[in-house]
């Protein structure tokens, strides 16, 4: 099931403004993720717990999210001490591990952790609706935010039609398994969702054009920015800047 | 196929976004008001397809699909991807917003490049219109694999191994890809021909 978990809650967070939320978040996360320092990443991943804390996420779905984003540093954590190289070559049982590997391994994982943190704790508790206005209202072509909104809106229905599908194929004795005859048939599920797709893409344009559809799509105004938000902005683009420039004078 | 935060340097990560703003820039220019909500819709579609887990051996891979947008959306494939990634970061956390561009770029690319190499050959009733598809489907898994380890290793030589690795392990998905990429447009051809003929982007 398709759903913004994260989108609903009534903390600090989730009231301040979707386009605030983006911008303030773009900047902590390249400030986060140009850093090459230790230090920057650490305090990255304190500055995402933080927001994390402040936007009240629920633990055990954010816990399940970081699991599923760390599966790649744990491919990093397996390459990285043995072949990182360096002049410090710890020596462990039979194998030699690189502790510039390992020093890389740490900071990239410090830096993806600190960084979903501040993504779900910012943008990600708007709803997709809301954050197609605040894009809007950072000039982003209208026809992207059309394309974004609509995407959107038929993301579920289009899941149900597939799962429809899956389903009438399971009644059939479909098995999945790993053969030709299961690919075929995977093949032909994604093909009939493609047709139907397709022929409700039709059916949405022409009930749009007779409600006069030109290319422009309304956007009601959800929202307008408060003093709350300018401080939110304010606090992150200090902090950013700090992460980014900090070290020139320390 | 994502790139998550915090692994790529700054000139990765500013190439990417440049890359993908051009990118986006030239498929929306190319989308007339007509073809907006099918080149949505299209595009949920295969936001769908990706969250379909295919079985592979003891494991299962999730599916990519690209060269199919590609075969489909030519340059409006672009756009289509960039929404789904965005979507992607911000319902999944996978990928992220700083490298939503190099994402893009890994993912639309190859896209586009299909569309070219192999577009006319898919469009064309015949024998080889499902070996260009499946050729398709290979190239673009191929090609993103390519594009993620160029990302990886530009960033840092130490990647190599990395890389190489991740390169191994995407050979039986490219193929996994050109067989189901075969088998949707053998059934399009069959069930619905014209939408391999779509012309969703304006030839100017």
């Amino acid at each position: 099931m398709i759903s913004e978990i994260f989108a609903t809650g009534d903390s600090l967070l989730h009231r301040a403004d979707p386009a605030i939320k983006i911008i303030s978040a773009l900047l902590l996360a390249l400030s986060i993720a140009v850093g090459s320092s230790l230090e920057i990443a650490m305090a990255g991943f304190v500055i995402g717990i933080l927001l994390a804390i402040m936007a009240r996420l629920s633990p055990v779905p954010l816990g399940r999210r970081l699991l599923t984003v760390n599966l790649f540093t744990l491919l990093l954590w397996i390459t990285l001490p043995l072949t990182g190289g360096g002049e410090n070559v710890t020596i462990l049982g039979p194998m030699e591990l690189s502790s510039k590997g390992i020093a890389l391994a740490l900071l990239i994982t410090l830096k993806t952790n600190g960084i979903y943190l501040i993504l779900t704790a910012l943008p990600a508790t708007s709803s997709v609706h809301a954050i197609g206005h605040g894009l809007e209202r950072l000039r982003l072509p209208h026809k992207l935010i059309l394309l974004l909104l609509t995407t959107y809106r038929y993301l579920s229905l289009i899941e149900q039609e597939y799962k429809r599908l899956r389903r009438s194929a399971a009644l059939r004795c479909f098995k999945a398994s790993t053969s030709l005859h299961a690919y075929r048939t995977y093949g032909y599920l994604i093909g009939m969702t493609l047709i139907r797709s397709y022929a409700r893409s039709r059916r949405v344009h022409r009930a749009m054009l007779m409600r006069g559809f030109q290319g422009n799509f309304p956007l009601l105004a959800l929202q307008t920015i408060r003093p709350g938000d300018l401080w939110l902005l304010a606090a992150c683009v200090v902090v950013a800047l700090t992460l980014a420039f900090g070290p020139v004078f320390w | 196929m994502h790139i998550s935060e915090g692994i790529l340097s700054l000139p990765i990560l500013a190439g990417g976004g440049v890359t993908a703003v051009i990118g986006t820039a030239i498929g929306l220019k190319r989308i007339d008001n007509d073809h907006i909500m099918e080149t949505a819709l299209l595009s949920s579609a295969f936001f769908v397809a990706s969250l379909i887990h295919i079985p592979l051996g003891p494991g299962s891979v999730h599916l990519v699909l690209n060269g199919l947008v590609g075969i489909l959306l030519g340059w409006a494939s672009v756009p289509a991807i960039a929404t789904a990634l965005f979507l992607q970061a911000l319902l999944f956390g996978f990928g992220g917003l700083t490298v939503l561009g190099v994402n893009i770029v890994i993912m639309a690319a190859p896209a586009v490049a299909v569309s070219f190499l192999f577009g006319s050959m898919v469009r064309k009733p015949g024998k080889s219109q499902l070996l260009g598809a499946f050729l398709a489907g290979l190239g673009a898994i191929l090609l993103s694999t390519l594009l993620l380890a160029l990302a990886l290793v530009g960033t840092d030589s130490s990647f190599l191994t990395t890389a190489k690795l991740l390169l191994v392990a995407q050979l039986p998905l490219m193929l996994l890809e050109g067989l189901i990429t075969l088998f949707v447009v053998s059934f399009l051809a069959k069930v619905q021909p014209d939408l391999l003929q779509l012309t969703i982007t304006s030839k100017s």
